[in-house]
C-alpha cells in the first residue's frame, strides 16, 4: 500500500508555515517579507490539499485555486506600492518607512 | 517503508532546506530562486494528492508569473542586498524564539491529536488527470461560479490598481 498519514503533510505545513513567519519578522527587505507571505500561504495550500484528498472532495482544491488566484492579485498591487515607495524615497529599508508614525 | 512515503519525505527535507535557503539568504536574487524550488516541490506534493491540476496551476502560476515579477522587482530596484542598521538588537533573537515556541507547539498539538489512520493513499488509477480536471471544472463552473466570477473582478481591480501606482505623472 502506497500510503502517505495525513498528519506528515500537516507537521511540513506547519513548519514551512513558521519559517514563513519568522522570514516575516527577522528580515528588512520588504521583497523578501513578502516572499515569507507567500511561503505562508503556500503552507496553508497544501493543508487544503491534503484534507482535499483524505475527504474525496473537490472543494478543498477549489479553494487553493481561488488563494492562488488572490495571491497573483496581492503580489501585483504589493510590488507596485515598493516600486512607488522606492522611487519616491530612493529606499526601502522596513525599518526607516515610518512616515505614517502618529 | 513504502514509495509514497520515501519520495514525501526527501521532498520535505528539499521543500524546508529551500524554505530555511529563502530566509537567510543575504542576497534577494537567491531567496527568490530558493522560493522557486519551495513551490516546484509544493506542485510535486500536489501531484502526490492526486491534484494534477492545482500542480500545473502553481508551477504557472506562482513558480513562473509571481516569482517572475519579484524577479523583475528585485533587478529593477537593484534591492539584491539591503545593509541592515537595526535600531533593535532584541528583534531578531525575539524572533527566533517566538518562532521556535510556535512550531514546538504546533508539532505538539498535531502529534497529540494525530489521527494516522486518516491515510493518503495513491490516486485511483481510473480517476485519471482528465477526471480530475473535469470534475474541478464542473465544480468551479455550478458550485462556485459566483466566487470565480468576482476572481475575475478582483483580477481586473489588482490590474488597474498596479497600473494607476506606477503610472508616471505626467509634468504640469
Amino acid at each position: 500500500m502506497n500510503t502517505v498519514p495525513v498528519d506528515y503533510y500537516i507537521l511540513l505545513s506547519a513548519v514551512l508555515f513558521t519559517i514563513g513567519a519568522m522570514g516575516v519578522l527577522i528580515r528588512r527587505n520588504p521583497l523578501i517579507i513578502f516572499m515569507s507571505i507567500e511561503l505562508m500561504l503556500n503552507a496553508a495550500n497544501l493543508v487544503f490539499v491534503a484534507y482535499a484528498s483524505v475527504f474525496k472532495s473537490f472543494s478543498g482544491q477549489i479553494f487553493v485555486f481561488f488563494v492562488i488566484a488572490v495571491a497573483a492579485a496581492e503580489v501585483a498591487v504589493g510590488l507596485a506600492l515598493i516600486v512607488q515607495i522606492f522611487k519616491s524615497r530612493k529606499n526601502i529599508n522596513i525599518d526607516e518607512l515610518n512616515s505614517l508614525k502618529g | 517503508m513504502n514509495s509514497d512515503l520515501i519520495v514525501f519525505l526527501v521532498l520535505s527535507i528539499v521543500s524546508i532546506a529551500t524554505a530555511l535557503g529563502m530566509v537567510f539568504s543575504r542576497n534577494a536574487v537567491y531567496s527568490a530562486l530558493f522560493l522557486v524550488l519551495n513551490f516546484v516541490t509544493v506542485a510535486v506534493f500536489y501531484l502526490l494528492l492526486g491534484a494534477p491540476f492545482i500542480a500545473m496551476s502553481q508551477v504557472t502560476v506562482y513558480a513562473g508569473a509571481i516569482m517572475v515579477l519579484f524577479l523583475f522587482v528585485i533587478m529593477l530596484l537593484g534591492a539584491e542586498s539591503i545593509t541592515s542598521t537595526s535600531d533593535l538588537p532584541w528583534q531578531k533573537p525575539l524572533a527566533f524564539t517566538l518562532a521556535l515556541v510556535l512550531v514546538v507547539e504546533s508539532i505538539y498539538l498535531i502529534v497529540s491529536r494525530a489521527q494516522m489512520d486518516r491515510v493518503i493513499s495513491a490516486p485511483d488509477a481510473s480517476i485519471n488527470n482528465v477526471e480530475n480536471l473535469r470534475n474541478m471544472a464542473l465544480a468551479l463552473y455550478s458550485q462556485y461560479l459566483l466566487p470565480f466570477e468576482i476572481t475575475s473582478i478582483l483580477l481586473l481591480v489588482a490590474m488597474v490598481g498596479a497600473i494607476v501606482l506606477t503610472k508616471q505623472e505626467k509634468a504640469g
